[in-house]
């Protein structure tokens, strides 16, 4: 077992006098897939935001591959960062600039490779979240909410990161849309060897991609395990969750 | 770290990192190769799908066999293979002479239905006012007030100071003209015709354009890339009725008033340059004013000023209604909102010159 990807340790988050995480631990290991579910406002977006450093937790440690965010320096830490990949929730496309062109963006800022190949490097990025080629020189306004968050998957992986971050993939999707999101990051996932961790409220998903469920309540994460495991553990917002009639049909799970 | 092959005979050796940040400086050089029959990845310490590309698109055929790669880095490949077999289209797009050419067309066509566009709409707004007028629809009132106080009022200042700047300049100018003929005294009805005529609304209409219509256009567009014109709609309302009247209605009624203030202050301007440095008395100078400033004067530019008003109104918000999706979107029709507007202000100028010509007035 190789070091952890992703270690959170006792972090603390404040709003004013709201406190939103209190002594939080979380890890995540290499190559799993990891669901981070919780209520609305249980803080899964901050958390996240906190882990990528686009937040300064208010006490606490982030450790990116084994090393203290905080205490990195600077050339270093933008190092680390080119391994993380984030989509975000509607995609996060610039709106200015073609699909094409956005996933082109991280290509141009980091690397130096021939213009001609990283257009194609750009195509085959459109192609592995299975958008099609006519897609490619559209605008983000004229693709739907699906594309978008494809895109903006394709974005995410333009620099072949260790670790993807999706923020509700599956939301505002329809069922068919959203079954394929599941077997998109499945497939992404094993063949492109990514840790991911995936922000949901989609039970459906949750059962079937994630290796292990993390649950956020009551400011800390309450159990992070399997999800058949996490389904029966006696904390009343999963019991309310898990036990309700959303989940009842789900396949594997038998509310007790 | 860095991505490394050699060739024996028709066999493919890979050692080292293909990965994006070690294949940069073997793709910057590398010459075109031949399709290996067989790949080997036994030596290859890491590969992703940057690397994974370059080694499908420059060394291998179809039929290209791999030997020796870790499963991980395998499934990768097929993937790849897969996926790309089905993205392959792409876009022609026209360069050189043909491609200016039909830039220069579809420019021509998109100038073509703008103008048919704006028709359109002038008609739709003056119906949705036929209908307010006579009882149909309501005049929203507040709102009318409103945009009044924001687009007429609050531009004030700024109109007469640069009125005010403009009539001084327009002073030198004709002092320094005129006393070579020793008419310096002329500057008089060259300030006052020019401001009554010209421009006193001119530069209204312009500042309002630049001010105003930049305004109605980038609310208008922002509502529209947020769908809340379609949410006006859908609750029945009429966006025509709670955006583009009051706007309209209002410049039309504030346009012509600081218009009048601007003509004031642009003759202050002359006046103060004459009594200053022309030696033209304040007094001398009022009076030469009633002498010279026929009624007509003024009515040639006040009769243009809800002209250019209703231009400015129109053009801002139509252009703020077309605007769809994206933040660039609003960008760019505030741009082109300003650009028509004075381009149809100074148009139509021309065209109030030539007509007030023929009158005789």
């Amino acid at each position: 077992m190789t070091a952890p990807v992703i270690e959170v340790r006792e972090l603390t988050n404040r709003f004013g006098t709201q406190v939103v995480h209190e002594r939080l631990d979380l890890t995540i290991n290499s190559g799993e897939v990891l669901g981070l579910v919780g209520g609305s406002g249980a803080g899964k977006s901050v958390l996240v935001r906190t882990i990528l450093g686009l937040r300064e937790p208010s006490a606490g440690q982030v450790l990116w591959f084994g090393q203290d965010r905080a205490k990195m320096p600077d050339a270093e830490r933008q190092r680390v960062e080119r391994r993380l990949g984030v989509m975000f929730q509607d995609g996060a496309l610039f709106s200015s600039l073609t699909v094409l062109e956005n996933v082109l963006v991280p290509l141009k800022e980091y690397t130096r490779l021939r213009e001609g190949f990283m257009i194609e490097l750009a195509r085959l990025k459109l192609a592995l979240v299975g958008l099609p080629p006519d897609a490619a020189d559209k605008y983000p306004e004229h693709l739907s909410g699906g594309m978008r968050k494809r895109a903006g998957i394709a974005r995410a992986l333009a620099l072949d990161p260790d670790v993807l971050f999706l923020d509700e993939p599956t939301s505002g999707l329809d069922p068919i849309g959203a079954t394929g999101f599941d077997q998109l990051i499945r497939t992404l996932a094993s063949a492109l060897g990514l840790t991911v961790i995936l922000v949901t409220h989609d039970l459906d998903s949750v059962f079937a991609v994630c290796d292990r469920v993390a649950v956020i309540a009551d400011r800390h994460i309450v159990v992070a395990d399997a999800p058949a495991r996490v389904a029966h553990h006696p904390h009343p917002w999963i019991q309310e969750c898990f036990g309700g009639p959303r989940a009842a049909r789900l396949p594997g799970f038998a509310p007790s | 770290m860095s991505a490394e092959f050699t060739w024996e005979q028709r066999d493919l050796h890979l050692r080292g990192h293909w990965t994006l940040e070690a294949i940069a400086s073997l793709e910057a050089q590398l010459a075109p190769q031949p399709a290996a029959a067989r790949v080997h990845g036994t030596a290859l310490t890491s590969i992703d799908s940057a690397g994974a590309l370059l080694l499908l698109t420059r060394f291998c055929a179809a039929d290209t066999q791999r030997i020796g790669f870790s499963p991980a880095a395998e499934k990768l490949i097929e993937l790849i293979v897969a996926r790309r077999a089905t993205n392959v289209a792409k876009l022609p797009r026209a360069h050189g002479l043909l491609g200016m050419l039909e830039r220069a067309g579809i420019a021509m066509v998109r100038a073509k239905n703008e103008a048919l566009a704006l028709l359109g709409f002038t008609g739709l707004v003056l119906e949705r006012a036929v209908q307010v007028a006579l009882g149909r629809r309501r005049l929203r009132l507040t709102a009318t007030v409103f945009h009044m106080e924001r687009a007429g009022l609050d531009a004030v200042p700024i109109v007469c100071l640069l009125s005010f700047l403009v009539g001084a300049v327009v002073a030198f100018l004709g002092a320094t003209v005129l006393a070579d003929f020793g008419a310096a005294v002329l500057t008089v009805e060259l300030v006052t015709y020019s401001f009554l005529r010209e421009f006193g609304v001119l530069l209204t209409a312009i500042l309002l354009a630049g001010r105003s219509g930049s305004a109605f256009t980038a609310e208008i567009g922002m509502m529209r890339a947020r769908e809340e014109i379609d949410a006006i709609r859908a609750l029945g309302l009429d966006p025509i009725e709670l955006l583009v009247l009051p706007r309209t209605l209002a410049l039309i009624v504030m346009l012509p008033l600081v218009a009048f203030l601007a003509v004031l202050a642009g003759i202050l301007g002359g006046a103060l340059v004459g009594s200053l440095s022309l030696g033209i008395s304040p007094g001398l100078f009022l009076a030469r004013l009633q002498e010279a400033a026929e009624l007509r004067h003024f009515f040639v530019g006040m009769i243009k000023a809800p002209v250019f008003a209703l231009l400015i109104a129109l053009t801002a918000c139509r252009q703020g209604l077309s605007v769809s999706g994206s933040a660039e979107a609003v960008g760019r029709h505030t741009t082109a909102s300003v650009v028509q507007a004075i381009f149809l202000v100074i148009l139509f100028d021309a065209l109030f010159a030539i007509l007030f010509r023929e009158i005789g007035w």
